[in-house]
Order: C-alpha cells, then sequence, then structure tokens
C-alpha cells in the first residue's frame, strides 16, 4: 500500500491518505475537505479512515452539520469528510419498495429517482435540495410526513457504516423482518455520526398515491388545535399525511418577511392557523371524506374558518408559508430556537409562559409538527441580549424537563445541547451512551465534543473522568 | 356626473356573466408522453381548472361582488369528471354550473360552437375565458366564438372596467408591443391574460354552499350540435433534449463548427 503524506504549505492539519491501486471493495471514495480556515483541496481518492493517525473527523452530509456555532476547540486538525461523491443509487425494488443507495445522495435526487418509479421517499424537508441521506439518517431527521409514514428507525431497513477503526460494518439488510441478534443500526441512526460514519443506506419506500389534498385552516384557541388532532385521526384515518400548526405571530412574521406570500383567511385574524394534508389513491373518495371532516368541524365549533388548496400552486402557497417560518425569523433579526417535544395538552402552556416572562423584549413565536407533539419555540429579539438569554435558559429546558419532554425533538444535540442531555435522559442513560462510544470510538476521533456532554467524555488528551458512584 | 335611471342600473344589474372553464393536467405536474406516442398521459395525474380559466372566474365573480352583475354561471365541456372542476367554480362563488358531457376529443372549434349554444340559450352580457389551455395552448376558442356569435372581443385582457351605464367594457391587452385598451360594446368576450387578477382561495363555507347549488347536465346532441373534427393528431414526443453547450478554444474552431456542424456559413 501506498502512504501519501499532503501537507499543504501554511496549514497545520495534515492529511494521510492510502492510496490502493488495487481498490479492495471495503475501501470507498470519499471527498475530504481540510479545514482550518478555508477550503482548500479536495482529492477523490481511496482512503481508509486511520487508526494510527488520530484527527478528530467531523461529518458533513449536505448542510447535516450538527452544530449550530462556531467553537474554538474545533479550529485545528480538523477532518471534514463529505460523502457527496458517493452518490450513487444501487438498487431500487419495484415489488418491495426498497431503495438502496449510497449515503451521498441528495434526498431530493432520490425524490425525484422514486418518482418516475411510482414511489417516494418516507420523509420530506426544506432542505431536500441539499441534504444527503447519511445526514438524514445520522441524525434521524423528521419532516413534515413523520405522522403517516413514522420516523426513519421504522423506515431504515439497514445501513453499511465505517467505524473509527476502518472496520466496515455491513448491516445493509433489505428485509423487512430480521430478529437474529442486537438491531445494531439503531445506534447510528440519530447519533449524529459520533458512533460511525454511515456510507449506505436502505430504506423502505411507500408508493406514490395521487390524491393529495391540503388545508389551511384557523382556530380559535389551542384546545380547539388538539380536539381538531383528534378528529382527525379519527375522521381521515389512514389518509392523514400532515398536520402542522402555527399560531399568529408566525402567520405575521412570515406574510411581513417573506415576498409573494398572502393570507389565505384575510377576512379577519386567527389566534392559531393548521395545516391538514391527505394522501391517498382515490381523488373523490379523499377529498370527499376531508371535506366532509372539515364541514362537520365548522359546524361543531372545531374551526373557525379555512380554505382548500384546488390545485397544486395553491397547496405549494400554503406550504411555502408554514415552511417559510424559519426563513422570515432570521431575517426579522435575532432568534432563539428551541425544538422541544411536549405533551400535546401541555405544548402552548409553556409558549404563553415565556411570553408572560418576556413582554415585550421579545416576540414568542410558535409553530410545529403538532401531530407528533413537536414544538418549534422561537423566541426573536431585535439582537442577541444575554439578558433575555438567561430569562429562557434553562428555564425551557427545566419547563420540559419537569413534563416529561424532550429538549430536542429533532434537530439534535450537536455541540450545543450536548451538555444538556440530562434534562432529557438519566445519569445511568448516559453514562451508557458513553460506554457505547468508547466502546466504538476510543480515541474521540468522530464528532467529538457533539452529543454526549464533557463530563461522561474525556477530553482529547485527558484522563478518563472517574465514574459517577 | 350623470346619476344612472333606475330603469337602466336594473337592466345591468341582471346582466349574467358566462365562463367558460376546462379541466386540463395540473400546471405544476411533471408530463410524461405515452409510451405509445399517443399522447401525454394523463390516468393517475392530478386535474385541476386551467388557470386562465380560473383568472376568468375570478374576474366574473369580482364584477357580480362590485354589484354590476347579477349571476355567474360557469360551463365546462368534456368528460363526466369535469364536474369536479365546476365544483370548485361553484366553491369560488359561481352561482350555477353547466356541464355539457363529451367524453372524446374536442378541439377549439367544437367548444366554440358549444358555447354559441350555450349563450343563445342563457343570453349572458360578457362571456369570459381563459386565453388559452395550458394543455393544448391553443388559444382559439375565445375569438372563434366571438366570430361565431359576431361579438367584439377583447383577448388577452390585464384588466377589465365595465361601464354599465353605456353598456361598455374598457379592456387593457398585454400585446407584443406594450398594452392595448380598447372599447368594446356589450356583449362581448373577453380572454383573460396572467396579470389580470389572483384567483381567490375555495373556502370552506363557500364549499358548503356549492353542494346545493346546480349543475345542469346537457350533450352536444340537446344543442343540435354535432362534434366533428377536422384536425387528427397524428404524433406528440417530447421535444429533442437539449444538447451542452461546448466551450471551443478558438477562432478557427468557431468557424469549423459553424460550417461544418451547424451548416449556417
Amino acid at each position: 500500500m501506498m502512504q501519501t503524506r499532503i501537507g499543504y504549505g501554511s496549514t497545520k492539519a495534515q492529511v494521510s491518505l492510502c492510496y490502493n491501486q488495487e481498490v479492495p471493495r471495503r475501501f470507498h471514495r470519499f471527498f475530504i475537505i481540510v479545514i482550518p480556515d478555508a477550503w482548500l483541496l479536495y482529492h477523490k481518492v481511496e482512503i481508509q479512515v486511520l487508526w494510527e493517525e488520530v484527527y478528530p473527523c467531523l461529518m458533513r452530509y449536505g448542510h447535516f452539520y450538527s452544530f449550530m456555532t462556531s467553537d474554538d476547540r474545533l479550529s485545528n486538525h480538523q477532518v471534514i469528510i463529505n460523502l457527496r461523491s458517493m452518490n450513487n443509487i444501487l438498487s431500487f425494488d419495484k415489488v418491495s419498495g426498497i431503495l438502496v443507495c449510497e449515503a451521498g445522495c441528495i434526498l431530493e435526487n432520490l425524490i425525484s429517482f422514486l418518482d418516475n418509479e411510482g414511489f417516494i421517499m418516507p420523509l420530506d424537508l426544506g432542505a431536500k435540495g441539499s441534504c444527503q441521506i447519511g445526514g438524514n439518517v445520522s441524525t434521524n431527521a423528521g419532516g413534515l410526513r413523520l405522522i403517516r409514514y413514522g420516523s426513519l428507525h421504522g423506515s431504515v431497513l439497514g445501513l453499511e457504516a465505517v467505524l473509527a477503526n476502518g472496520t466496515v460494518l455491513d448491516m445493509l439488510g433489505t428485509l423487512r423482518k430480521d430478529n437474529t441478534g442486537y438491531d445494531l443500526k439503531h445506534l447510528f441512526i440519530g447519533s449524529e455520526g459520533s458512533l460511525g460514519i454511515v456510507t449506505k443506506v436502505s430504506i423502505l419506500t411507500p408508493p406514490k398515491l395521487s390524491s393529495v389534498n391540503l388545508a389551511f385552516l384557523a382556530c380559535k384557541d389551542y384546545t380547539s388545535c388538539q380536539k381538531l388532532l383528534s378528529a382527525a385521526k379519527t375522521k381521515l384515518g389512514e389518509i392523514l399525511s400532515a398536520f402542522e400548526f402555527l399560531d399568529i405571530n408566525a402567520m405575521d412574521l412570515v406574510l411581513k418577511h417573506l415576498d409573494g406570500l398572502r393570507d389565505p383567511l384575510p377576512s379577519s385574524k386567527h389566534n392559531f392557523y393548521i395545516l391538514i394534508e391527505t394522501t391517498g389513491s382515490t381523488e373523490s373518495h379523499d377529498k370527499e371524506k376531508l371535506e366532509a371532516f372539515l364541514l362537520q368541524s365548522i359546524e361543531s365549533g372545531l374551526l373557525t374558518d379555512g380554505v382548500l388548496a384546488q390545485d397544486i400552486n395553491q397547496a405549494s402557497a400554503f406550504w411555502r408559508i408554514r415552511e417559510g417560518i424559519p426563513e422570515a425569523l432570521m431575517k426579522a433579526g435575532a432568534v432563539y430556537k428551541y425544538d422541544l417535544s411536549l405533551p400535546p395538552e401541555k405544548m402552548y402552556d409553556l409558549v404563553e409562559e415565556m411570553r408572560g416572562c418576556l413582554g415585550a423584549e421579545a416576540n414568542v413565536v410558535a409553530y410545529g409538527h403538532l401531530g407528533d407533539g413537536n414544538l418549534h419555540l422561537n423566541i426573536s429579539t431585535r439582537q442577541y441580549d444575554d439578558s433575555i438569554l438567561t430569562k429562557i435558559e434553562p428555564f425551557v429546558y427545566e419547563w420540559t424537563s419537569k413534563h416529561r419532554g424532550s429538549i430536542s425533538a429533532e434537530h439534535g444535540l450537536g455541540l450545543m445541547k450536548a451538555n444538556k442531555i440530562h434534562y432529557s435522559k438519566s445519569l445511568e442513560t448516559v453514562q451508557l451512551m458513553a460506554d457505547i462510544k468508547k466502546l466504538l470510538d476510543p480515541n474521540g476521533i468522530l464528532n467529538p465534543y457533539k452529543v454526549l456532554p464533557t463530563s461522561v467524555l474525556p477530553q482529547r488528551g485527558e484522563e478518563e473522568p472517574k465514574k459517577e458512584a | 356626473m350623470r346619476t344612472t335611471t333606475s330603469a337602466a342600473s336594473r337592466e345591468t344589474a341582471s346582466m349574467r356573466i358566462m365562463v367558460a372553464i376546462k379541466r386540463v393536467i395540473d400546471y405544476a405536474v411533471k408530463i410524461r408522453v405515452k409510451p405509445d406516442k399517443s399522447g401525454v398521459e394523463t390516468s393517475n395525474v392530478k386535474m385541476s381548472m386551467n388557470p386562465f380559466c380560473e383568472i376568468a372566474l375570478e374576474e366574473a365573480l369580482r364584477i357580480k361582488e362590485s354589484g354590476r352583475a347579477s349571476e355567474v354561471v360557469a360551463v365546462s365541456v368534456g368528460p363526466a369528471q369535469c364536474v369536479d372542476t365546476l365544483r370548485t367554480g361553484l366553491a369560488m362563488g359561481a352561482d350555477r354550473a353547466i356541464h355539457v358531457e363529451f367524453p372524446g376529443t374536442l378541439y377549439p372549434l367544437s367548444i366554440a360552437k358549444i358555447l354559441k349554444a350555450l349563450v343563445d340559450a342563457e343570453k349572458p352580457g360578457l362571456l369570459l375565458l381563459g386565453k388559452q389551455a395550458i394543455d393544448d395552448d391553443c388559444n382559439q376558442t375565445g375569438q372563434m366564438i366571438a366570430g361565431l356569435l359576431k361579438w367584439p372581443q377583447g383577448t388577452f385582457a390585464s384588466k377589465v372596467v365595465l361601464d354599465e351605464e353605456n353598456k361598455v367594457a374598457t379592456v387593457d391587452r398585454e400585446v407584443d408591443g406594450g398594452l392595448e385598451t380598447l372599447c368594446l360594446d356589450l356583449p362581448a368576450v373577453i380572454t383573460t391574460d396572467l396579470r389580470l387578477n389572483q384567483p381567490r382561495y375555495a373556502s370552506l363555507p363557500n364549499i358548503m354552499k356549492a353542494k346545493s347549488k346546480v349543475i345542469k347536465k346537457l350533450t352536444p346532441q340537446d344543442l343540435n350540435i354535432e362534434i366533428r373534427s377536422d384536425l387528427e393528431v397524428v404524433q406528440v414526443t417530447d421535444p429533442p433534449k437539449r444538447k451542452a453547450g461546448v466551450i471551443l478554444s478558438s477562432v478557427d474552431e468557431l468557424i469549423d463548427k459553424l460550417k461544418n456542424e451547424a451548416r449556417v456559413l
């Protein structure tokens, strides 16, 4: 094996590469991007993640960075591995809908490919144009259709992962049922690249159904929203495919900051807006069912108003309102973002408490996947202000913890929330996670400082901390 | 300023507007040509109201809401599923609908003849249509029916102002050179262009009301029209795929390519 050491002038980082002419199957092609300060050079080479040269690796799957702030600890000797050249679709079974592809495939490309075959991906998110499926799997991405198709823990049938010591773990099964031993793939799904690098994914895709209907609705209070959700699950049943909510502050923000959008219900101001989507195989049946449900909801007072999209353009316009909220928040100034799972009946209580606490200092905006019990709480202010932050944290985390909620429903922990994990997980659980991490990545080279708190993992170069008695 | 006499205002206030709408493959759907090249795939594909027809209906509703018309009638010619599109029209606010059922292929001249028969029966003061349908892009029906009725026509309308006193419509048309303003005596045919208005959404209360609105069913025979086509579609194919551009290294190479490949020199 020929080893090439590539040194780049003034930078401190060096990358050792192993270039093998015979190209054994177990070695994969990677793009390597070396950072500290700027993009340097990238080579498409055969590499083996080296055991001896221990450099921290940061997984980059499209834009699924699992950190949201810059941090000094990461500035030296980092290797970012981008799998975007591993973007082949390996196989697709038209009968079962099982798709096997490499981790660097962009979600939108997979959606287009499946479209030709009459299938869809079980997840859909705003970032589909740039996110890679490996990242989606590594972060257990949620998205808009979780209420219908479940989480990736259910739809991923198998994966191939590369461990920190270079071992290629082939768990790329395409079987719906396989109870042979511990189902290790679940460790990698949602571990944010800290246990291994996902290189191939096998995923069960649902058939593409032709009849999609979307309603944009208004409710007068949060209790109605909840009752509407229960009613929707019962009356719409198998055709319900999305149930999202946004409050009046979110609506106002979106209409103010984004171009080309209009209020679907301009006749009056409503406190809560709900998006209900149905997906089924028979247009007439679905439309009838949806209309009957909506009309009944108006009659019983659950809804105060609503409109039904008559074509795909109108449906896109409604979705743009819901999906545009993060963008609008960015344009409005500084924002403190919290992604929480809470018991549905308690969800909005937190929003109201935050409003009471912050008053005129901030705009408390709430929206999210009501169908999944997932609140996106966003506090929007002119600029970042520590005095506001102290009013928010740790109050939000403590409140969530008190109600046995999750401090990160779908966004993950990354760097920012790694040390907050104890708000949602017990000490014993976190300790076991640390043990697993040490087993799979003893030198801590994969996504260091993320997911697990520093209290249970040694700092690089330091002694292992004593275990809790 | 002249004040309208009560007789005149009663007359125009009872003006009926007829809007012709077409059911087409939804604008946002990716079109696929059938393997036998006989047409495009329409089974299991989302169908919706033609966007320009939606704009025409919206304009009719606005005219009615401003008090200048008393009734909006939506009409559609085509297979049984046209009823869905008419229901959407009723849900937007049309008062009633007429469906002329015909399962086969229809070309603009046949539609125009059917519309003429309907106009003769319903006697609207204004006939609104979309400028063209997004499936065939013919842009002919409005003009043909105006010819058959011998009515004035204002096509590609981007603005419509009705003067009910003088029974005249002022229409701004989008033409290649810019905007052209015409004054049409009513009754007239107007076809709508994109910038005329932004159609409303179908609200739930209106969807509820629409359930009790009438859709009258007719056939071409009822109107004494024989559907006969002078056109036959021979083949439908995808346009040829655009080839990637080539960056050339010298003027000589350019001349060579222009001469020998593109054959324009």
